[in-house]
């Protein structure tokens, strides 16, 4: 038993709430000070980018291919160059992403090997893209012989982002409760049944944030692919997907040179004269926007997801 | 005393009923987890088409023990069974190695603790046993979820919204739609692991009443924490503690003049 009684006076309350308080205030300042700088940052650059850029977009910017020239000059070879290597990428990644991912969460054994493969896998995630850019010289253009391809490029971004859907993948699998398998398991499912039927389902919505984000990613990336030997000046298409003789259907695109977006963006700043840096710009806008509409298509998906799965 | 109890061996079960028709005998059953025996030996037989109660302190082995049934245990690493648990009529050991769990639970259902209906619609989460087999015929598979949700007494106030979402039914409807999820594939043997301690008491009661109903059709196993739960619903009671069988006999028997001081402790609340 204490002596001292807490006396309460109101008057007393008051005036130790508000000392506490200022605390509260402070704190609330200082966060919201630490939230403005990403976000004004993020909106300067986007605001720079859009005043030295915006002027040169036009339906030419799209459709011409580089030039000597700065303002006959194009990014059409960049941009078909970036869609057929992110669909490489996405046609790679993500089935080998996702099966990885289910086959580790679900499958796999718990013992020591796995151990080391989950955490090889989280430290991939964090290796950089340059060194995968240097694995893939040595593996797919000198080793198989794949060349400075689309295809090499491809296979180079989805080992890149193959951590990244792991990661989503086993995150998604894992929000899923345990509750659920047990009664699929109860009902006499076999393992198979329970992911094709429960663990895909459910957890659709965090993979797919996961792969776009990894398609992101990968649609920025430049070091792995100068490292594999991308062309910077590049003034045709690689071959056309169809063709008028049989069989109609031709994968040779996939072994033609090629330029991505960052990498035509980089040879414009790295070249002289303010033409050019407008030139960079506006495909640094064009870039940043797929971007953000990727990211925004992510987000979209992650709620929609959530509305429509309770537990 | 505490002390001597825990480092006895393993003590015979005092049983005082004699089951002239078994859906299951247990020999000498025992289970590790790891290294840590969780059920020491249990020898008894559960009554064909009777509902058989699972007492027993927390940690006791009543849940270990029902999951031995359906094999649930076969989920978690490093684990392993012992003895035998026979399975009429046929005679298969369950917990043995040739066996296939998935046969097993194909045979066995089972009711969880928190009701667990899948995220998908009413219609969905009863007729998904049919499914698992690969069943197609979609008459048959309406009439039984028809059927199956007519015994868990919950086709009344669902047969108007079969497309809505198993998950924004009440606690206790979720439950008896888990009940008609494990009844559509005709078990002949139903696991309840404690099938009402998230409920309220009217849904308990109406979870309480089907089970009550189910005695004709199926053999039940309950583990429950509820004594006048087990009282109430089940024929024959075993009581549980430190991964066996004290006692076991006919419910009234246990609940009314237990053989041993243990039951009689733990029943009229002295522990537990």
């Amino acid at each position: 038993m204490a002596d001292r009684v807490l006396e309460v006076r109101h008057s007393d309350l008051h005036r130790n709430v508000s000392r506490r308080k200022v605390w509260n205030r402070v704190f609330a300042v200082a966060g919201l000070l630490a939230t403005l700088v990403g976000l004004v940052t993020l909106a300067a650059m986007l605001g720079s980018l859009a005043i030295d850029g915006f002027p040169r977009l036009s339906v030419d910017f799209f459709f011409n291919f580089p030039s000597r020239f700065a303002n006959q000059a194009g990014i059409l070879s960049a941009w078909v160059g970036s869609v057929l290597v992110i669909i490489v990428t996405a046609l790679i990644g993500i089935p080998l992403g996702i099966a990885a991912g289910i086959y580790l969460e679900e499958y796999a054994p718990t013992n020591w090997m796995t151990n080391i493969i989950e955490i090889n896998v989280a430290n991939l995630a964090a290796v950089p893209s340059i060194v995968y850019g240097l694995l893939a010289l040595g593996l797919f253009v000198y080793g198989l012989g794949l060349g400075h391809s689309v295809l090499t490029a491809g296979l180079t971004l989805a080992l890149l982002i193959l951590p990244i859907i792991i990661v989503a993948t086993r995150e998604a699998i894992r929000a899923i409760p345990n509750s659920v398998r047990e009664s699929a398991y109860a009902l006499g499912a076999t393992r198979w049944q329970v992911t094709q039927h429960h663990i895909l389902p459910y957890s659709t919505g965090g993979i797919m944030t996961g792969v776009i984000i990894g398609l992101a990613r990968a649609l920025g990336e430049t070091a792995p692919l100068i490292t594999i030997g991308a062309l910077t000046y590049i003034a045709f298409l690689p071959s056309p997907p169809i063709q008028a003789d049989p069989p109609f259907i031709s994968f040779s695109w996939l072994f033609d040179s090629f330029t991505v977006l960052p990498i035509q963006m980089f040879n414009w700043v790295s070249r002289p004269g303010t033409a050019f840096q407008s030139n960079a710009a506006a495909a640094g806008l064009v870039l940043l926007v797929l971007t953000l509409a990727l990211n925004a298509g992510a987000i979209y998906l992650r709620y929609r997801m959530r509305k429509k799965i309770k537990w | 005393m505490v002390t001597a109890v825990l480092e006895r061996p393993t003590h015979p079960t005092t049983v005082t009923v004699d089951i002239k028709q078994p859906k299951a005998s247990l020999k000498n059953l025992e289970f590790f987890y790891g290294a840590t025996r969780a059920l020491k030996g249990i020898t008894l037989d559960i009554e064909e088409t009777a509902v058989t109660a699972l007492i027993g302190p927390s940690g006791c082995g009543k849940t270990t023990l029902l999951r031995c049934f359906n094999r649930m245990h076969d989920l978690t690493p490093n684990i392993r069974y012992a003895g035998e648990i026979n399975l009429y009529p046929d005679g298969i050991n369950i917990i043995s190695d040739e066996i296939d769990p998935i046969e097993i639970r194909m045979r066995i259902g089972m009711v969880f603790q928190k009701p667990n209906p899948f995220p998908k619609n009413i219609y969905d989460n009863v007729a998904y046993g049919l499914r698992v087999r690969g069943e197609r015929n979609r008459g048959w598979i309406n009439d039984k979820v028809e059927q199956a949700l007519r015994d868990a007494a919950l086709w009344e106030e669902v047969k108007d919204r079969l497309r809505e979402p198993g998950t924004a039914l009440s606690g206790g409807q979720q439950q008896r739609l888990c009940i008609a999820r494990a009844l559509a594939t005709d078990p002949e043997m139903l696991l309840f692991d404690e099938p009402t301690s998230a409920l309220d008491p009217i849904a308990t009661a109406s979870i309480e009443e089907l089970i009550g109903q189910m005695n004709q059709n199926v053999t039940v196993v309950i583990v429950t924490h509820n004594m006048q739960q087990a009282a109430r619903v089940s024929k024959h009671t075993a009581f549980m503690y430190l991964g066996e069988v004290i006692e076991y006999g006919v419910t009234d028997q246990i609940f009314t003049n237990p053989q041993t001081k243990r039951t009689a402790d733990y029943i009229t609340g002295r522990f537990g």
